[in-house]
């Protein structure tokens, strides 16, 4: 009986080792879950890398997209959660996927899937509208601080997510003056209600704001990031993006970046993540990827494995740190 | 006159054989997206963006606004045949369009509510043309407290038309209220009413509710009544047409008065749903026999399709050039324009005339296109009443059930749409209405919202609703409407004669 067990055995490493020796491949279509509405940042990423799959043969099998935005993304998120073992589902994440859970009390933490890979970073700058007085964002706090309270109107998209986080923190400098945080439905939407001067400020990510910026009606302040932007191509006729200078230059100290990442469901093999991690990358060097990037002054910070981990455990822990100091945490 | 120059060679862009062909395909598609209820044109063109990605933008932007367009003609198809409208705008068209064909006038109907949208969808473009840089500065001035001006409008111009109890019309509202509110409150970030189920996290859609209440619900009523669809006899050729067009220039002032709200609702972004409502609510009010819609009247069509056309085009102006989408499509279609490389935004039609131009002359082909290959399949239409019960109840019955499916990939949907069908039933035979239900749960949200923002602007004041001459005006128009049956009836005007129709009025025309 034992030789039979050893025949068995040589014979299934025979069979099996040159299949092995192969990559895995998906076998069925593969879909990316985009856990906010269409039309949105994340949609556009989405369907931006859809198209270039497409376009560039990139994968065996069709990759399609499905907007699952209901409670915040919650709903998309849970869909993965609950998709354990199914190597074809992807999902595009934004800020929610730290804020959700933490907000509603969805039970869900990033942990329950597997990280695929950090595709970049979204910047955040702080925007007032071209005919308001201020030039520099400490002149900008100033004059909220010397204000009464809540005079000063900050428009944001949603609400106890991103945007208002920011606000948040921004307030921690302003001296005990708390901005009205208005929130709206789209970025887009932001932007517009602060060229129409219904707001006094924003916290718009570049590609929401910049056809404004470019047409003259909106002012940039500084950019949350610790580094200058390093896009340095003229977006307006004086200035580029890397013209904008950091709010740590300017006087504020706070630093905050969306992430733009991939991960897929539970129990995925690392064989499987091996896969979508050389997709991934294979996407981030086509030269469509990269004028996009250009055109969103996306910070292009790529992260996969440990590292990738590790950059989340510590945005997972600030973004704690700034809900719980705001009070936006579930009860 | 360089509008006119810039338009003439933005046709030339356009009329290229690659261009035409893309721009069929896409009217075709769309007419089928829109004939498909769940699909909807914001899906359709974001299933189809990523195909676009090699072609030139202005290809691309060509084939989507034309399966855009498609999808707004396609939309009335089933609300007149079936009383399943396929996308929100065509909701107020069943209110007519589906007596008509009971009646056996499906083909009148149709070519009523085709020409319309093509009416409709030529002022918009029209508007396009010539004022797009001063509405553009108009859209602008649209804050929080304005939208929910024009959203307390299109209320206030709906409410009190409703024939039977105000109090059913209320009931039937409140409960659209109530289901609207399910899902995440956008303005705390806290989930409400979902108890816990996963399920519940989007709410209640548009589509699974009028699927239901309308499209399942009107299937259990026709079994009831006898397995089989009235309106058969629906003559079944393209004479009716032209006979239908003798009679619709009588209706030139609800026309007009459509295109007028569409544009402006398309613009400021309202979008084409509550345009639609508001301008069925006026024509009610003050049109020529306003009276008498609900009971199958070609102007209630009229009404209805003009403006759902007018503000489906008009909105992709705020979408040229402020880069606000004011309609899902048209957010969709932004998406679009980043991805081939161009920023949408006042800059536009400066950087990218070619590409501006050439929309906006795809807009005048690609309706027009639209157009006569509608109106000659108005016959074929028609012809689906004349399948036996048997056949089309159940495909419909799968269709409704694929569709609701489509709409968010859940089973749950499904299910959701078989108990909305109950309740549509339900409230067929105790005589609510559901047009109600319909508008506050697609309305309610939005003026919740818009509500709560321009209050936390004011810090709780009421006074920002009369802080500009713009939103003072249209509240102020929005109560003297709603109150409008109550000063009628205090001054006895001649012309509010009190229709003796009331009762006679079919059970389809209660929405």
């Amino acid at each position: 009986m034992k030789n039979l067990a050893w025949i068995v055995v040589v014979a299934g490493v025979l069979v099996v080792s040159p299949v092995s020796a192969q990559k895995w491949q998906p076998t069925r279509p593969v879909t990316l879950v985009v856990p906010a509405a269409t039309g949105g940042g994340a949609d556009q990423m989405a369907r931006f890398i859809q198209g270039i799959v497409t376009k560039h043969n990139l994968m065996s099998r069709p990759l399609v997209v499905v907007n699952k935005a209901g409670g915040a993304g919650a709903e998309g998120f849970l869909d993965l959660k609950a998709s354990r073992g199914d190597p074809h589902k992807l999902i595009i994440t934004l800020s929610n996927l730290f804020t959700t859970p933490l907000a509603t009390g969805t039970p869900f933490n990033w942990k329950d899937l597997t990280p695929v890979s950090m595709l970049a970073l979204d910047q955040f700058v702080l925007w007032v509208n071209a005919a308001s007085p201020y030039q520099t964002a400490g002149a900008y706090l100033n004059a909220v601080k010397a204000g009464n309270d809540r005079a000063f109107s900050m428009g944001g998209t949603g609400s106890k997510q991103e945007d208002q986080i920011i606000t948040a923190a921004l307030e921690r400098l302003t001296g005990g003056k708390k901005f009205t945080y208005v929130p709206f439905a789209g970025g887009g939407a932001v932007a517009v209600q602060l060229v129409g001067a219904h707001v006094n400020s924003t916290v718009n990510n570049p590609i929401e704001a910049v056809a404004q910026w470019k047409a003259g009606n909106l002012r940039p302040l500084c950019v949350f990031d610790s580094k200058r932007s390093t896009y340095t191509a003229k977006v307006t006729t004086t200035m580029a993006w890397s013209d904008i200078p950091t709010c740590k230059e300017a006087g504020v100290n706070l630093e905050y970046q969306m992430l733009r990442g991939i991960f897929m469901s539970p129990g995925a093999t690392p064989d499987q993540v091996a896969f979508y991690v050389d997709l991934l990358s294979k996407v981030v060097q086509t030269p469509d990827w990269k004028e996009f990037m250009a055109q969103g002054a996306f910070n292009q910070t790529g992260m996969t494995g440990p590292a990738f981990r590790k950059w989340l455990e510590g945005a997972e822990k600030l973004h704690v740190d700034l809900m719980k100091e705001a009070g936006f945490l579930a009860k | 006159m360089d509008a006119l120059a810039s338009l003439l060679g933005g046709f030339a862009v356009v009329l290229t054989p690659l261009n035409l062909v893309l721009m069929f395909t896409g009217i075709v598609l769309g007419v089928i997206i829109g004939v498909l209820p769940g699909l909807g044109g914001a899906n359709g063109v974001a299933i189809l963006l990523p195909l676009t990605f090699a072609m030139s933008p202005t290809s691309a932007i060509i084939m989507l606004s034309c399966i855009y367009w498609g999808a707004l003609f396609g939309g009335a198809i089933t609300s007149i045949l079936f009383n399943i409208p396929g996308e929100p705008w065509s909701v107020a068209t069943t209110f007519d369009g589906y007596p008509m064909a009971q009646q056996g006038r499906a083909n009148e109907a149709l070519t009523g509510a085709f020409t319309s949208s093509f009416v409709g969808a030529l002022a918009g473009v029209i508007v396009i043309t010539f004022l797009a840089p001063v509405v553009a500065r108009f859209a602008l001035r649209f804050g929080p407290a304005e939208f929910f001006a024009v959203q307390f409008l299109t209320f206030a111009s709906f409410i009190g038309m409703g024939r039977g109890s105000p109090f059913k019309t209320l009931a039937s509202m409140c409960l659209g209220f109530a289901l609207a509110s399910v899902g995440l409150d956008t303005v705390t970030g806290q989930l409400r009413m979902t108890f816990g189920i996963t399920d519940l996290l989007t709410g209640f859609k548009f589509l699974t509710a009028v699927i239901g209440l309308f499209g399942l619900g009107e299937i259990l009523s026709s079994m009831e009544a006898g397995l089989a669809f009235s309106g058969t006899d629906a003559r079944l050729n393209l004479g009716s047409v032209f006979e239908t067009w003798k009679k619709l220039p009588q209706y030139w002032m609800t026309s007009l008065r459509s295109c007028a709200i569409g544009c402006w609702m398309g613009i400021t972004p309202g979008g084409a749903t509550p345009a639609s409502f508001m301008s069925y609510g006026l024509a009610k009010r003050f049109g020529k026999e306003g009276y008498k819609l609900g009971t199958g009247q070609l102007e209630g069509v009229v009404a209805a399709e003009t403006a759902a056309h007018a503000a489906g085009t008009a909105a992709l102006l705020p979408m040229i050039t402020l880069g606000i989408p004011g309609s899902p499509t048209a957010a969709v279609l932004l998406g679009g324009l980043l991805i081939w490389g161009l920023q949408p935004g006042p800059l536009l039609f400066v950087e990218q005339k070619e590409f501006v131009w050439g929309l906006i002359a795809s807009m005048y082909l690609g309706n027009l296109a639209g157009f006569i290959i509608v109106l000659s399949c108005v016959p074929l239409f028609a012809a689906i009443l004349r399948v036996p019960f048997s056949i089309i109840a159940p495909t419909i019955m799968v269709v409704c059930a694929v569709g609701a499916y489509t709409v968010n990939n859940a089973m749950f949907d499904i299910r959701l749409v078989l108990v909305f069908g109950a309740v549509g039933y339900v409230f067929n035979k105790l005589s609510y209405p559901l047009a109600p239900l319909v508008l506050a749960l697609v309305l309610g949200d939005m003026a919740e919202s818009s509500f709560r923002q321009a209050m936390l602007l004011s810090q709780g004041s009421l006074s920002i609703f009369w802080s500009n001459a713009l939103v003072g005006s249209i509240v102020t128009l929005g109560i003297i409407l709603l109150i409008w049956p109550l000063l009628a009836w205090l001054f006895e005007r001649p012309w509010v004669v009190k229709p003796a129709i009331q009762l006679s009025g079919s059970r389809g025309g209660e929405r």
